[in-house]
Formats: C-alpha cells, sequence, structure tokens
C-alpha cells in the first residue's frame, strides 16, 4: 500500500452505520477504546484501488454534536481536534432517506468543523414505501457536497463510495451556518482561548468545554459573560437556523406521491407490541424464551468445553513431571481459563437474542414499555437491558449500560446490576437447593427445586429494584432527567452484522474477564497450596508413611483425596477461614465454608469445587455422581457441637449470601473502567457484601 | 394545548417548547416550532407516550410531553 486516508464514518443512530461499516470492512477491523474513555473505538480497513486503502473509523452514532452521554462526547472529539491523530481526510456521512431532515442537522454541524463530507443516502427503499423520492442531483447540489444512494444491507452502492473516496477533486469542505453572526470580539478571544482558527470549532468547543470539560472553563465563561453570550440560547438558535437551511434543501430535492404517510407495517405492530395486554404478555413470553435458551441450549456446548478442559487438564498433568508448576498450571491457570470459557455459551446466546432484538428495533420498544417501572427505582427503560443479560453475566451487562444516557441512571443500572443472579451462581444454587429439596419432588405438576431456583433470581430481580431506590437517594443527579428515545421502524436482522456482534462480544468476554479471572485463579491457587510453619511438609509426611503402610485397606484415590483435603485445611486459604469464623458463624458458616468464601472470588462456581476438595470426595466436582458425593459429604459434615454443619438455616444462609455478596472480581475490574474511578466499585463491594451478610444474618436466625 | 393532551387519530403542529435542556435535546431530535405530530402509541402503564414527529417516530414521557405546547390542526 503506497497510500493510506482516514475516513470517518459518522451518522445518526439507526441509520445503518454498522451495515455501512460491516460491509466496507468485513471483518478486517479491530475493537479497541477511544483514549481515556470506555467507548468502543472501531477501526477499519477497506482497499480502494491498487495503490490506496481507506482507513475507516467508526464514530458512534449520534444526533448532534453538543454531546449528551458518552458516546457523543468521542465522535466530537474526534472531529474537532486536527492535531488528533484520528482526524479525518473525509467524513462518509449515512443518513437515513426516510428521515433525512433530522440526519441532516448532525452532517451540517460535521461539515462547520471543516472536514469535507460526502453524503450516502441510505434506506432509500424504505423512504420510497413512504412514498418520498429524492432527486440526488438536486440535493447534491443545495448541499454543495456530493451525494451518493446505497443500501447497507444488500451491500449496494459500496463500488460507489470507493470511487467517491478516492475521487478527492469531489471532496469539498462547505458552511452552512453563519457564524459572523456572532459578535466578532466574542469570536477572536474564544479562538485564542481555544487555541482554534476556525471560529465554528472554537466556539463549539467552548460552549461544550463550558458544560463537559473543566479544561479552561472558567476563562470561557469569563468571556461569555463579558459579551453577554448565552450558551444555550445560541446553541438553540442554531440549530433552528440550521433546520431552516435543511427545510430548504429537502424541499428543493424531494419529491413525494402522497402527503399522507402510509401506516406502515411498524405502526401496525407496534399497536400489538406495546399493547396493554399483549405487550406485556409478549415481553414476558420472550424473556422466558431467552432464559430457557440460554439455560438449555447451552447445555451441550457447556459439556462440551468442560470435557475438552478435563482432557487437557489430564493430558497436561500426565505429560508435566509432579511438581509446582504441574500443579500451577493445572489447578491455577487452566481452571481458571475453564472458569471463564464454560460460560461462554450462556454469553453467545443472550447475546445473539439481544444483538437479534436490537436489529430488529425491538429493544427500543422494551425500553418503551418497561419505563414506568423502572423510573421510580432512579433507572430508564433502557436499564432493562443490563439488568435481563446480567442473568448471564455482569461483566458484559455493565457494558451494555453505555447506551443510557442519562448519567445518574446509567451508574445506579451499573450498581445494581451484579444483584442479578449470573450463571456463575448457578452451580452454587443447584448444590445448596438440593440440599433442601429432592430434585425428583414435585408440587402438582411443578418441580419444587425449579421453583425455588426461579424464586433466586426474582430475589435477585427485587434486591436490584430496592437498591436502586436505595442509591437513587446516594447519587447525585448531574443533568436533568429525560427519557427521549427514537422507536426506529421494524427491519428484518442482518445476519451478517449478528455473526460480527457475536464475535466481538465474545472476544471482548474472553479477554476483559478472562485476564482477571485467570490472575485471580493463581493468587487463590497459591493460598490453597501453601501453608505455614511446615504444616504441608508435616502432611506430606504423614501421607508418604501412609502409603507405605501395607496393613492400610484404603485405596490410593481415596488416600490422595483425604491428603489434598488436610493440605487445603492446613494452608492459607484454610488460614483464613479459621481467621474469618468468628465473623462468619453469626449467620451460620463455620471455618470451611470460609475458604469457600474466599476461593469463590475468582468466580462463585468455584464453591462447589472448593466443598468438594475440602470434603475429600474424588474427582473433578463436575457431573452428577460427583455432584451427589459432595451433597452426602455435606450433609453428613458434624460442627463443633455434633450437630449437623449444614442445618436448614446455613443452607437458606449461604443461598442468600451467595446471592447477594459481591464475589466477582471481573464485575469490580469493570465497574472500574466503565466509572473511571474506584470510588463506585468500593461502594458496590461494601453495599452488597454489607446486603449479603444481614441478610443471611436474618435468614439464618429466622431458620435455625 | 399541550403535547400530553393529544389523542389518537389528532394532528396537531408543535408551537412552543419549555425547558432549557430538554428543548435543545428536543430540536435536535427534530421536534421543532412548526413540525407536525401525532400520537400514536401509549405504553401499557400510560407512560411514556409514542409519537411521529414529522417522518419518524420517537417516545418520551409524558411530564415532558407536558412541556410542548401545540397547535390542533
Amino acid at each position: 500500500m503506497k497510500q493510506e486516508i482516514t475516513v470517518a464514518l459518522a451518522g445518526n443512530p439507526n441509520s445503518g452505520k454498522t451495515s455501512l461499516f460491516n460491509a466496507l470492512t468485513g471483518l478486517n477491523h479491530k475493537v479497541s477504546n477511544f483514549p481515556g474513555t470506555t467507548v468502543d473505538k472501531k477501526i477499519g480497513y477497506c482497499k480502494l484501488n491498487a495503490e490506496t486503502r481507506a482507513q475507516i473509523i467508526d464514530l458512534p452514532g449520534t444526533y448532534s454534536l453538543y454531546p449528551k452521554s458518552a458516546d457523543e462526547l468521542v465522535t466530537y472529539d474526534i472531529l474537532r481536534n486536527k492535531a488528533e491523530t484520528d482526524f479525518p481526510d473525509l467524513v462518509l456521512f449515512i443518513a437515513d432517506a426516510s428521515n433525512l431532515k433530522r440526519n441532516l442537522l448532525l452532517l451540517t454541524q460535521v461539515a462547520d468543523l471543516g472536514v469535507p463530507v460526502i453524503l450516502a443516502l441510505n434506506m432509500v427503499d424504505l423512504a420510497q414505501r413512504k412514498g418520498i423520492f429524492y432527486e440526488l442531483e438536486l440535493l447534491a447540489q443545495q448541499l454543495g457536497i456530493p451525494v451518493l444512494s446505497i443500501n447497507a444491507r444488500n451491500k449496494e452502492g459500496i463500488a460507489k463510495i470507493k470511487s467517491l473516496l478516492l475521487d478527492e477533486a469531489k471532496h469539498k469542505k462547505v458552511t452552512y451556518f453563519d457564524i459572523n453572526q456572532v459578535d466578532a470580539d466574542l469570536l477572536n478571544e474564544i479562538s485564542e482561548i481555544t487555541d482554534k482558527k476556525n471560529p465554528y470549532a472554537a466556539l463549539q468547543y467552548a460552549i461544550n468545554a463550558s458544560v463537559y470539560l473543566n479544561n479552561k472553563a472558567k476563562q470561557i465563561n469569563a468571556a461569555f459573560a463579558k459579551y453577554n453570550f448565552n450558551p444555550r440560547q445560541f446553541q438553540e438558535q442554531e440549530i433552528l437556523q440550521r433546520y431552516k437551511i435543511i427545510d430548504e434543501a429537502v424541499r428543493i430535492s424531494r419529491r413525494q406521491r402522497n402527503n399522507t404517510i402510509i401506516k406502515n407495517i411498524t405502526q401496525k405492530a407496534d399497536k400489538i407490541l406495546t399493547h396493554r395486554i399483549w405487550g406485556i404478555t409478549i415481553f414476558l413470553g420472550l424473556l422466558f424464551l431467552v432464559f430457557q435458551a440460554i439455560f438449555s441450549w447451552s447445555a451441550y456446548p457447556m459439556d462440551l468445553v468442560e470435557w475438552s478442559f478435563t482432557w487437557l487438564t489430564n493430558f497436561v498433568q500426565a505429560q508435566l513431571p509432579d511438581g509446582i508448576l504441574n500443579d500451577l498450571i493445572v489447578h491455577g491457570v487452566l481452571a481458571g481459563l475453564s472458569g471463564v470459557i464454560v460460560f461462554l455459551p450462556q454469553i453467545i446466546i443472550l447475546f445473539a437474542f439481544i444483538a437479534v432484538l436490537e436489529d430488529v428495533g425491538y429493544m427500543a420498544r422494551v425500553g418503551f414499555i418497561m419505563d414506568r417501572i423502572m423510573r421510580p427505582f432512579g433507572m430508564n427503560g433502557k436499564s432493562i437491558v443490563p439488568l435481563i443479560s446480567g442473568m448471564a453475566c455482569a461483566v458484559p451487562s455493565v457494558m451494555a449500560s453505555r447506551s443510557i444516557e442519562n448519567k445518574k441512571e446509567r451508574l445506579i443500572t451499573i450498581l445494581v446490576t451484579p444483584l442479578m443472579s449470573c450463571s456463575a451462581r448457578l452451580p452454587v444454587y443447584t448444590l445448596l437447593i438440593s440440599m433442601l429439596v429432592p430434585e425428583t419432588a414435585k408440587w402438582g405438576p411443578f418441580n419444587v427445586h425449579g421453583m425455588v431456583l426461579m424464586l433466586m433470581y426474582l430475589l435477585g430481580f427485587i434486591a436490584a429494584l430496592l437498591s436502586a431506590a436505595v442509591f437513587k437517594w446516594i447519587v447525585k443527579a448531574e443533568s436533568s432527567n429525560y427519557f427521549i428515545m427514537e422507536l426506529p421502524g421494524y427491519k428484518l436482522p442482518v445476519w451478517h452484522n449478528l455473526l460480527i456482534t457475536l464475535y466481538e462480544k465474545g472476544s471482548a468476554f474472553v479477554v476483559g474477564a478472562g485476564k482477571i479471572i485467570v490472575a485471580v485463579s493463581v493468587v487463590l491457587w497459591a493460598f490453597a497450596s501453601f501453608g505455614p510453619r511446615g504444616n504441608m511438609r508435616a502432611i506430606e509426611q504423614k501421607y508418604a508413611a501412609l502409603a507405605m503402610n501395607p496393613n492400610l485397606n484404603v485405596s490410593t484415590a481415596e488416600l490422595a483425596a483425604q491428603k489434598s483435603a488436610e493440605k487445603l485445611q492446613a494452608s492459607y486459604a484454610g488460614e483464613f477461614g479459621r481467621w474469618i469464623e468468628p465473623a462468619i458463624r453469626p449467620i451460620g458458616f463455620e471455618w470451611k465454608m470460609g475458604i469457600a468464601l474466599l476461593t469463590s472470588l475468582a468466580a462463585r462456581e468455584v464453591f462447589v469445587g472448593t466443598m468438594s476438595t475440602i470434603y475429600s470426595v474424588g474427582g473433578s466436582g463436575g457431573d452428577a455422581d460427583d455432584l451427589n458425593a459432595i451433597r452426602q459429604k455435606m450433609m453428613n459434615e458434624k460442627n463443633s457441637l455434633g450437630k449437623p454443619a449444614y442445618s436448614t438455616g446455613t443452607i437458606l444462609s449461604l443461598l442468600v449470601f451467595y446471592a447477594f455478596a459481591m464475589q466477582c472480581m471481573s464485575t469490580l475490574s469493570i465497574v472500574h473502567s466503565e466509572t473511571k474511578t474506584w470510588k463506585w466499585p468500593i461502594v458496590q463491594f461494601v453495599f452488597m457484601t454489607a446486603l449479603a451478610y444481614l441478610s443471611s444474618l436474618v435468614v439464618y436466625h429466622i431458620f435455625s | 394545548m399541550k403535547l400530553s393532551e393529544l389523542k389518537f387519530n389528532q394532528l396537531a403542529t408543535v408551537a412552543a417548547v419549555h425547558g432549557d435542556e430538554l428543548s435543545l435535546k428536543l430540536f435536535e431530535m427534530g421536534l421543532l416550532p412548526g413540525e407536525e405530530v401525532e400520537l400514536e402509541n401509549i405504553a401499557p402503564f400510560g407512560d411514556p407516550i409514542a409519537i411521529r414527529v414529522g417522518e419518524y417516530k420517537m417516545c418520551l414521557r409524558i411530564d415532558d410531553a407536558a412541556c410542548i405546547d401545540i397547535n390542533l390542526k
């Protein structure tokens, strides 16, 4: 490649931007973060001809350049700063032809920053069905920039775009808004403060700086005051004037067959999908379907993952010489990795559903339906998506909260999402519930085990809502509270886009959660493998001696299991269990459960494996026989008073504790990176742990 | 008349929008004085409402709709 041009892809949300990006770059793109933000930065490459390729930056979809959410701020940041390495040579602007006026507002703002723009008119077919046609040449003439029509979903018009990107003669800088109506002295002063030559860019930066960036805000506000300049009034005037220009351009180039908007499929569908009764029924039905899919479809792939890891573990164990390295790789690294990858099937299924519902246009309706319910709890309709996803895994769900514009509502959503029962809790619930009620018990036609399980999920949801109501009082509101959202027309999903989205989300989860879980697993492995004061050596010697004893009628496997149980109890993890016992005794736990609380910090489901080691059950703790064996051992376990260690009170207390406690390091780390402060993950950790402790205390005392 | 009082099958045009941040957001979204609006759906719990603004559909809460003055056509 001899040449590269940088092209920014901009446009409103729902204008087909992602489809166009995928059509231009395919899988030849990478996702990272925009510097200093958590917003996904997608850069892709597209070969234009033998000598030139285009580097395409996908900007988050926004409605204007006055940013109101983290996503919008990024678009604005890239386009305003010419010194930025990502500053584009050209903006490829995609607009929804069926709703052109609103789409063009952003286009005129982008052009005024001094970047050449070309306009790709998408969804022309949809506009035609509404009876709207555009004369492209007239529109191009009116706007003063090249205009072409494309169909991003079918990849039509991509060749035209490529040749236009190469045709530098047609790249024109145009201005729409007349900045000279603003006091020239003010503009000069602002240009100086912000160090920008383009007066519109300078003023816009200043207005945003006084709201969003502390940088130079004082100076800017002083200048505004001096010239009696009201930024908000200016913004309003600016938007109205831009619409005047747009109205004219659209009026001249538009041909309309009939004046009445046809009541289209979308309106018919919405009559049912947002209906008082049908709307809610369909929503709950879909939720049920998603749930079923997550738990039943994922069973086989999850078994496959577990089986593969068991094979790999045995292989490594056999190949490497005995010793610390072997132990570290098998029980630290591989155990951690399998703990991440085993959840991948569930997360992929969940995200497939969410992506399809989003693509089709249904997710916006879910927000519309649920807003009234979420509002008293300090959240809005959009919060429902992270909460539902939280039933698979909190890590990607916290990331999914980015679409919530209001900072307070977004923060509350992030704080309470981990209370939703995630898949890592499921194995813990399953084991504990089976100690309370047999898996075959029926209550009428219903399986009692399943009902208790459902109760646990309900408990998580209620706790999330009530906690949100608490956080509503704690978190300060920074901006006014509105819920204004486009309800896009229903469309068929684009499967190609779906696959790309799943690939991106899946790898983000494996890398994001994976590195934390593996690291924590290795640390916890060390805690569980090493112990103080030569205790460990004494155990080694004892079992070495026992193994030599010919009169002993115990199998080697049983001996090995007993040995690992004793070693774990003598390790630092065991020390921790004994150390924390006074604190957890009031909620009905004894020190062996304290060990499990510690090891659960890698991932909650490690509880089951730890129980299997503590009570010296052979095997990996994976299959049903092992689970039965663990359950039997746990049921037989006596506490220091000779009573069953796992009384009904203790089991219920453990259930509640695992439902509420913040035991997931990956989630804390993602909350840190999403809120860009340690304050909120710490608040979340303290709050959830306190909630868990107090609830367990109450439950234990009621039931024992 | 307020947008929050608009009934099904009534056409109206926007007269004015009150509220600082709200009006800016609504202007950006194309809800401007002179634009045609029509009530399309009411959420199951009575709030928010979905309206057609010009050529597209958006939703907003009743409280916010009460900040928008309209004239019936």
